[in-house]
């Protein structure tokens, strides 16, 4: 029965309320996969299997879904992958958890991440690093790798990732999966572990565009516990499933930059799918991604060592003894820039700079409706491979950072297989302000003209 | 060889903790001074919990920009919510949410009898929790309350104005009679409702120079107490430049049992709190309607009362800053003025007696309260001894009454009174045969 582990977070639903198995059946799937494969893997932290009501009036019927640990769950363990916080059990849940739970979501697992989500590889995990289901020679990416491995290697139904500057797109892409980053103020930020608090996004990992459309549905929304979400009540996303994308403008963006020669012929076909649904395709600059980067890492290092000051291990968690060397790096660099007679010259120019990029979407956005490129220049990498490499992620998520650093809708859908590596590619798209709509509308028409995603091909 | 004389340099920054229902940042209830037990009122928000986001009370924000109308200042149309990072056990989030750069209200001015105190800035802030220091179990602890951690609390900081520790005491007295007119504080004082800071420095009379240090008096919980204080800095720093030595950044508490101020700590150097904006926090956009309609709903302050009063009654100065700074009879007083014009009484008067403690206003009946005035000063002079034998023969006549008074039924008091009073026959002064009754009764 393990075949009911590759269903679709639709078809989970569809299938539970049409009772062909019970969410105990359902469950029990899970747990031998989780078994059978989690410890080698090391995708969760925790598993809380047990003790899930059937609800099959509930919208998401009780599907199994893992999310991040670095959002607060209440009573269970939540340590953001650093054992500062072993132990930790918050006593709230984080709102998209509340929320979650009101639809009716058996939350099963709570995923590894690079510890306090800084990384891109997951390999800097306190709790040790987690393997890339695809070939576990390779690194899942990260920082919310171990929720695109969760959903890659079948351990549940879908995921909940976050991301800062990539944290949800490049491990979704690095593991084959689609992961769908909101809008800066769409998803509730309260209970997240922060991280840079001004760019924190949580999303939805999902096997696939659907999916990630039902699931940003219920936690989408103003939260009256965080005043950075937008007032706008969210739309119904999944009416832009199996929509047509005719005449939709499309901007190929960072083509025939150094460093993109794997991805760039596969982009080249991503353009060319498009352009056979009806979308007008073509090639634009923009601003240099590489400047994204020291903007991101200026305020992200700020933000950073002013949100872990907090973990004193007064009223919870562990002393300060505990932090990895990335933390500590990130606290360090971070102190510096926001020091008096530095401020000015680093985070101050870093938010002006940012400023700069939001015009510049601004500008490309009256010509495009979407803009695509490459998730992240290549496959995934060995494992290993950020043990020497202090900028590892920054230089992993050059092409997402522009996007997040302005706060813009963008999502990952796998765009190739390597078929002796079994590793992808993936496909960036990203809208304007609050137009999630169109990124799932394009990724859903290029996802179903493709035959990259292998859940949908089992349906 | 010849004395040097010095000014006072002073500035003052004063903290209060606004009394809104619930917290700054989150829906706490906002009572740490009368909570049942430690750490009662608190949630994720404020005690730092990983994860927890901050909210900001908008009441509060309305009150601030309250008090800054009242102390004529001009008001930010934008202003924001900035991080100030410092390690201490009470600060649970490792930083304090405050204002950095553009704080609520700006270039404002407090009215004293000597002159005016310019208010340099008005900022909204949260209150940090409280560290007791106990033994348990034969071992020293240090315990923290987080009750008051995230409690509103407004800090209002003056340009060096300030040219005496009488003027630091009237400045200060004002202040807590704005915010408590305003109700927007209560400001107890011993309970750190209102802290009190002042910046003291002297400057060679005669010299344009600034002084190039500053002594930060910290932690006075009483307006006698920076009186004092500041009486004692100026003794003591004159003395020390007088020797020619120099004075250093320092800050300096108040020992109320020896009179004197002592050293807490020198600053080697400048704190660098890393200000940023508070990205949790969106900035805050105000339009000039709604500080018209803050400033259109804003009371009678003290200070224009009292000018209202001379004006309008011709009260002495004195008199009338005393009795306007009672916020809480305000519109009694006023009633009870125009009744005493309507009757053709000088209003002026009244207010002397009433401030001299000659009559007590009885504010549930403003007419008795006239007449008792009325009969003070009308009075024809009785002879003692007649006024003593009246007294005996009333006394003897009612022994029950004498009785119940030794009992302690001080009320009896104004029985005896109108008995008197009616024996006598002429308007007798109250005052007088009051004080000679005490002679009887009390001995």
């Amino acid at each position: 029965m393990n075949d009911l582990t590759t269903l679709t977070l639709a078809d989970t639903i569809q299938a539970l309320r049409d009772k062909k198995f019970s969410l105990s059946e359902l469950l029990s799937s899970y747990r031998s996969v989780i078994e059978k494969h989690n410890q080698k893997l090391n995708i969760l932290l925790t598993t809380t299997l047990d003790n899930h009501p059937e609800q099959l009036d509930s919208p998401l019927a009780g599907s199994p879904l893992v999310v991040k640990d670095n959002i607060s769950t209440k009573n269970i363990q939540t340590t953001a992958a650093s054992t500062v916080l072993d132990g930790y059990r918050p006593p709230f849940d984080a709102t998209i958890i509340h929320r979650l739970y009101q639809a009716g979501a058996s939350i099963i697992g709570k995923s590894n991440l690079d510890a306090w989500a800084h990384g891109s590889s997951t390999e800097t995990s306190q709790y040790g690093r987690t393997l890339n289901p695809r070939n576990p020679d390779y690194l899942p990416g990260g920082s919310s790798g171990g929720s695109a491995a969760a959903v890659a290697a079948n351990m549940c139904a879908a995921a909940i990732g976050t991301e800062t500057a990539g944290s949800i797109r490049q491990p979704a892409a690095w593991c084959g999966v689609v992961g769908l980053k909101p809008s800066y103020g769409r998803v509730s930020r309260f209970g997240v572990i922060a991280m840079a608090s001004s760019t924190d996004s949580p999303g939805p990992i999902t096997k696939t565009v659907e999916d990630a459309a039902i699931l940003l549905n219920f936690i989408a929304g103003h939260d009256h516990h965080d005043s950075t979400t937008s007032s706008q009540s969210a739309p119904d996303f999944t009416t832009n499933i199996n929509q047509s994308i005719k005449n939709l403008r499309v901007g190929i963006l960072y083509q025939g930059i150094k460093g993109l020669e794997i991805v760039d012929p596969h982009l080249q076909k991503v353009g060319q799918v498009l352009e056979s649904l009806g979308a007008q395709v073509d090639s634009v600059s923009a601003m240099d991604p590489k400047l994204a980067i020291s903007v991101y890492t200026v305020v992200q290092r700020g933000e950073v060592s002013s949100n872990l000051a907090r973990m004193d291990g007064v009223r919870f968690g562990n002393d300060r003894s505990y932090f990895g060397d990335e933390a500590k790096r990130r606290i360090m660099l971070g102190t510096y820039t926001l020091s008096k007679g530095y401020a000015d010259q680093y985070y101050n120019t870093a938010q002006k700079v940012r400023t700069l990029f939001i015009e510049d979407f601004k500008k490309l956005f009256k010509k495009f409706d979407v803009l695509i490129s490459p998730t992240s220049p290549s496959f995934a990498k060995k494992v290993g491979a950020t043990a020497d490499a202090a900028m590892f992620g920054e230089l992993e998520d050059m092409l997402l950072e522009p996007s997040s650093i302005t706060g813009l809708p963008g999502i990952n859908v796998p765009c190739y297989q390597d078929k002796k590596t079994h590793l992808f590619l993936g496909l960036n798209i990203v809208a304007p302000m609050w137009r999630e709509d169109l990124v799932i509308k394009v990724a859903d028409a290029y996802e179903k003209a493709t035959s990259w995603n292998e859940w949908r091909n089992k349906a | 060889m010849k004395q040097t004389e010095y000014q006072l340099i002073c500035g003052m920054e004063v903290h209060a903790e606004l009394k809104t229902k619930s917290k700054m940042f989150c829906g706490c209830k906002n009572d740490p001074f009368h909570a049942s037990k430690p750490n009662c009122y608190t949630c994720p928000t404020c005690l730092g919990l990983p994860g927890a986001l901050p909210v900001a009370n908008s009441t509060a924000i309305e009150w601030t920009i309250k008090l800054g109308l009242a102390l004529n200042c001009r008001i930010n149309l934008f202003s924001k919510f900035d991080r100030k990072h410092y390690f201490y056990p009470d600060l649970p989030k490792g930083y304090q949410i405050s204002q950095y750069d553009l704080p609520f209200c700006y270039d404002g001015y407090l009215e004293t009898s000597a002159g005016k105190v310019r208010i340099h800035r008005i900022h909204l802030e949260e209150d940090t929790g409280k560290l007791l220091h106990k033994t348990v179990h034969n071992q020293k602890v240090s315990l923290v309350d987080f009750n008051r951690s995230g409690v509103p609390l407004i800090e209002i900081v003056t340009e060096p104005d300030i040219k005496s520790a009488a003027q630091a005491k009237e400045y200060a007295k004002t202040l807590r009679g704005i915010l408590r007119e305003l109700h927007i504080a209560d400001c107890d004082m011993e309970q750190g409702g209102m802290r009190l800071e002042a910046n003291i420095s002297l400057q060679a009379v005669g010299t344009k120079e600034l002084p190039n240090y500053k002594i930060e008096l910290k932690n006075i919980n009483s307006f006698r107490f920076l009186e004092q204080a500041i009486n004692y800095e100026i003794e003591r720093q004159s003395q020390v430049l007088q020797n020619g030595e120099q004075l250093n950044q320092e800050t300096r508490g108040w020992n109320a049992v020896q009179n004197k101020t002592f050293l807490q700590r020198t600053k080697e150097e400048a704190e660098d709190y890393r200000y940023f904006p508070d990205p949790d926090l969106p900035p805050i956009r105000l339009s000039t309607n709604q500080i018209e309609i803050i400033k259109q709903n804003l009371p009678e302050l003290p200070l224009e009362r009292a000018k209202r009063w001379m004006s309008n009654y011709h009260l002495q100065p004195e008199f009338a800053t005393r009795l306007s700074e009672d916020t809480k009879h305000a519109q009694q007083l006023d009633s009870l003025f125009k009744l005493a014009v309507n009757k053709k009484f000088e209003p002026s008067k009244l207010a002397n007696q009433i401030v001299n403690k000659k009559i007590t206003v009885n504010y549930q009946n403003l007419e008795a309260t006239l007449e008792e005035f009325e009969s003070l000063n009308a009075t024809a002079t009785v002879d003692d001894n007649d006024l003593e034998k009246i007294i005996r023969q009333v006394l003897a006549e009612h022994q029950d009454a004498v009785n119940r008074y030794h009992a302690g039924q001080k009320q009896v008091l104004s029985f005896f009174m109108g008995q008197v009073m009616k024996n006598l026959k002429v308007k007798a002064d109250p005052q007088q045969v009051r004080s000679t009754l005490h002679k009887y009764l009390d001995n």
